[in-house]
């Protein structure tokens, strides 16, 4: 661990493998939030993709080493998706897959938001929106004064960057040239009360980032591939942290909750659950199609 | 008073941050754009590669405090009091209490003794919003050798810990020898006295002193008791002084509730103790520019005024 990798070029099949990787997660955040009959599906399902990026290619870290000092860190700054952060958490290895039905229950070590006292892999307590950022400074700062090789990865969502204290990390991380810190913003548009530019205007997202002195990529967050690309840039920049906007569809992989801000916390019930388990298993079908196709192609 | 030796508790901190620096590699040092106040400087100055400077950003500065000490860093962060708390309250319960982070806010310029500020700048509700958050401690200590004592007892600790000293030079109550056995949680009886007792914290420990003098000339005996840790209160103590002393007075440079005042009578209450018993602090109300004394004065906060409280008190 914490060694520089070389940019690793993924084959098809491997991409489609987290392609499937990324629906499993999606209908586990389905069941997850049908089961605890509450929680947000919207943001959760929106940030699958790079989730499933950065732990199970990008990152160097180690499920059954939970706490090694060298490893890289992710923070989830947008806590309410936590469903997709513990299902992630949970097929790569920290806990239990079985856990996952306990969801928002109680004795449960899954708790509505993240807390990093109660669950293996989570690092930080986060739904008070605005707080990620910071925190993963500090964790970067701390890097540097040890000269470890480790990363920080940062989520946000796109409305999450309203809160004021965003701006301060933003501009203390620029001062300090964290160019370990890479932050992301899951850019789908959508918040509670509705479209980002209607409720409090965003753009220019990356103008705003780069006037702060951040080098700034852009890219469709749901393709895994670019988005492993986009990691490996923001690797290689120095002096300058890096956010990468990945733009994306609140509610990814369900037809009837895409671009629908009603899921932003509603969870779904049976008939919608068994809807849109159905559509994620066609979709699921259809990929493991797609890596017969390349295998029997090899 | 004017013979008294005195000394800044702020500086008192920064002496301690620089020695604690030798000792824990691990120590490191946020500040808010007031270094030169709060005296963190000492410590930027000795070892600036440790010591962040954070800006006019106080919010963030707590979160990235949390964030050094999930890698195992001890941060102490500093700015004055109503910036440390009030402002950053919710980065403070998600981040550190709830978290249970090893961060240690440490806030100068509390109560009103911060003067001609003015009430902006008077914190007189740190104590109580610190009180109410599970995991935190909350401490005050009185003059500056017990300040260094405190920080060196909470670089040890390994849970959140708010402490909050004042502005002003204080007189010296201590010797470092008296402290050797200072332990957080548990209270000081500096005096001893049978009539009645003062439970006094930071920098109101020094007068209830004085009144203790002036009320042993009218042949009226007080204990005085240093509260330096708010939470955990000495229970035991505040029990035991309610046995032997028939009234007690608490006494802060802090607002009557939620503070060392209510912690007291929260205690006394639900043991059912009945003592006489009065709140001195700020009574619900914004206070305004002056100096320290005549702030005290006003407000009455001072030697003078816990005269005429035990007197009172003790009539009834």
């Amino acid at each position: 661990m914490g060694s520089k990798k070389q940019m690793k070029k993924l084959s098809q099949e491997e991409i489609i493998k987290l392609d499937l990787m990324a629906v499993r997660i999606r209908k586990h955040i389905i069941e997850m939030l049908y089961k605890a009959k509450s929680g947000h599906p919207g943001g959760s399902l929106s940030a699958v993709d790079a989730l499933v990026a950065l732990y199970f290619v990008h990152m160097n870290h180690n499920p059954k080493k939970p706490k090694d000092p060298n490893r890289d860190r992710f923070i989830l700054s947008k806590g309410h998706a936590a469903p997709a952060l513990y299902a992630t958490l949970a097929e790569i290895g920290y806990f239990d897959v079985k856990e996952l039905e306990k969801l928002r229950k109680i004795n449960s070590i899954l708790q509505g938001h993240p807390v990093c006292t109660y669950t293996p892999g989570v690092e930080a307590s986060t739904g008070s929106l605005g707080h990620g950022l910071s925190f993963s400074n500090g964790i970067a700062l701390s890097g540097k004064l040890d000269n470890k090789n480790y990363r920080v990865y940062c989520m946000m969502g796109d409305g999450e960057t309203g809160e004021g204290q965003i701006w301060e990390a933003a501009a203390v991380a620029s001062h300090y040239k964290l160019d370990n810190l890479t932050a992301m913003i899951d850019r789908n548009y959508l918040q509670i009360d509705g479209n980002t530019e209607e409720v409090l205007k965003l753009e220019s997202v990356k103008e705003r980032w780069s006037s702060f002195g951040w080098y700034t990529i852009e890219l469709d967050g749901h393709n895994i591939q670019k988005i492993l690309e986009a990691l490996e840039k923001a690797e290689n920049n120095k002096n300058k942290p890096t956010i990468i906007i990945l733009n994306t569809t609140k509610g990814k992989g369900v037809s009837f909750m895409e671009n629908n801000v009603d899921f932003h916390g509603v969870p779904p019930n049976q008939m919608e659950r068994n809807l849109a388990i159905e559509e994620l298993t066609q979709l699921e079908k259809e990929l493991g199609a797609k890596l017969n196709e390349q295998q029997t192609n090899v | 008073m004017s013979s008294k030796l005195m000394f800044n508790p702020r500086n008192a901190y920064g002496q301690a941050l620089v020695e604690l620096g030798e000792k824990y590699k691990n120590l490191v040092v946020l500040d808010a754009d007031l270094s030169k106040s709060t005296k963190t400087i000492m410590f930027a100055k000795k070892y600036p590669e440790r010591f962040f400077e954070m800006g006019i950003a106080e919010a963030n500065m707590i979160s990235t405090a949390a964030g050094f000490a999930s890698c195992g860093k001890i941060p102490f962060v500093s700015t004055f009091a109503v910036f440390a708390t009030g402002r950053v309250y919710d980065q403070i319960r998600m981040d550190i209490a709830y978290s249970r982070a090893n961060v240690k806010i440490f806030a100068t310029h509390g109560g009103i003794s911060v003067g001609e500020d003015g009430a902006s700048h008077q914190m007189i509700e740190d104590i109580a919003l610190m009180r109410a958050l599970p995991n935190m401690s909350v401490l005050a200590p009185s003059d500056a050798i017990q300040t260094k004592k405190i920080v060196y007892l909470m670089a040890q600790n390994k849970d959140p810990i708010y402490a909050r000293v004042g502005r002003a030079d204080a007189p010296i109550i201590y010797s470092e020898k008296e402290l050797q056995k200072l332990k957080i949680g548990k209270g000081i009886l500096v005096e001893e006295g049978k009539d009645i007792t003062f439970i006094a914290t930071g920098t109101m420990v020094e007068p209830a002193l004085e009144a203790r003098k002036m009320l042993k000339k009218s042949g009226i005996s007080a204990r005085v008791i240093d509260m330096h840790t708010i939470k955990p209160l000495d229970e035991n103590l505040v029990l035991k002084c309610a046995r032997e002393t028939s009234a007690i007075i608490t006494a802060e440079e802090h607002s009557i509730i939620g503070g060392l005042g209510a912690a007291v009578a929260e205690i006394l209450a639900e043991k059912n103790i009945k003592t006489m018993f009065y709140r001195m602090g700020i009574r619900d109300v914004f206070c305004e520019s002056g100096s320290p004394a005549e702030l005290w004065e006003k407000y009455e906060l001072n030697e003078k005024h816990m005269v005429k409280r035990a007197q009172n008190i003790l009539k009834k």
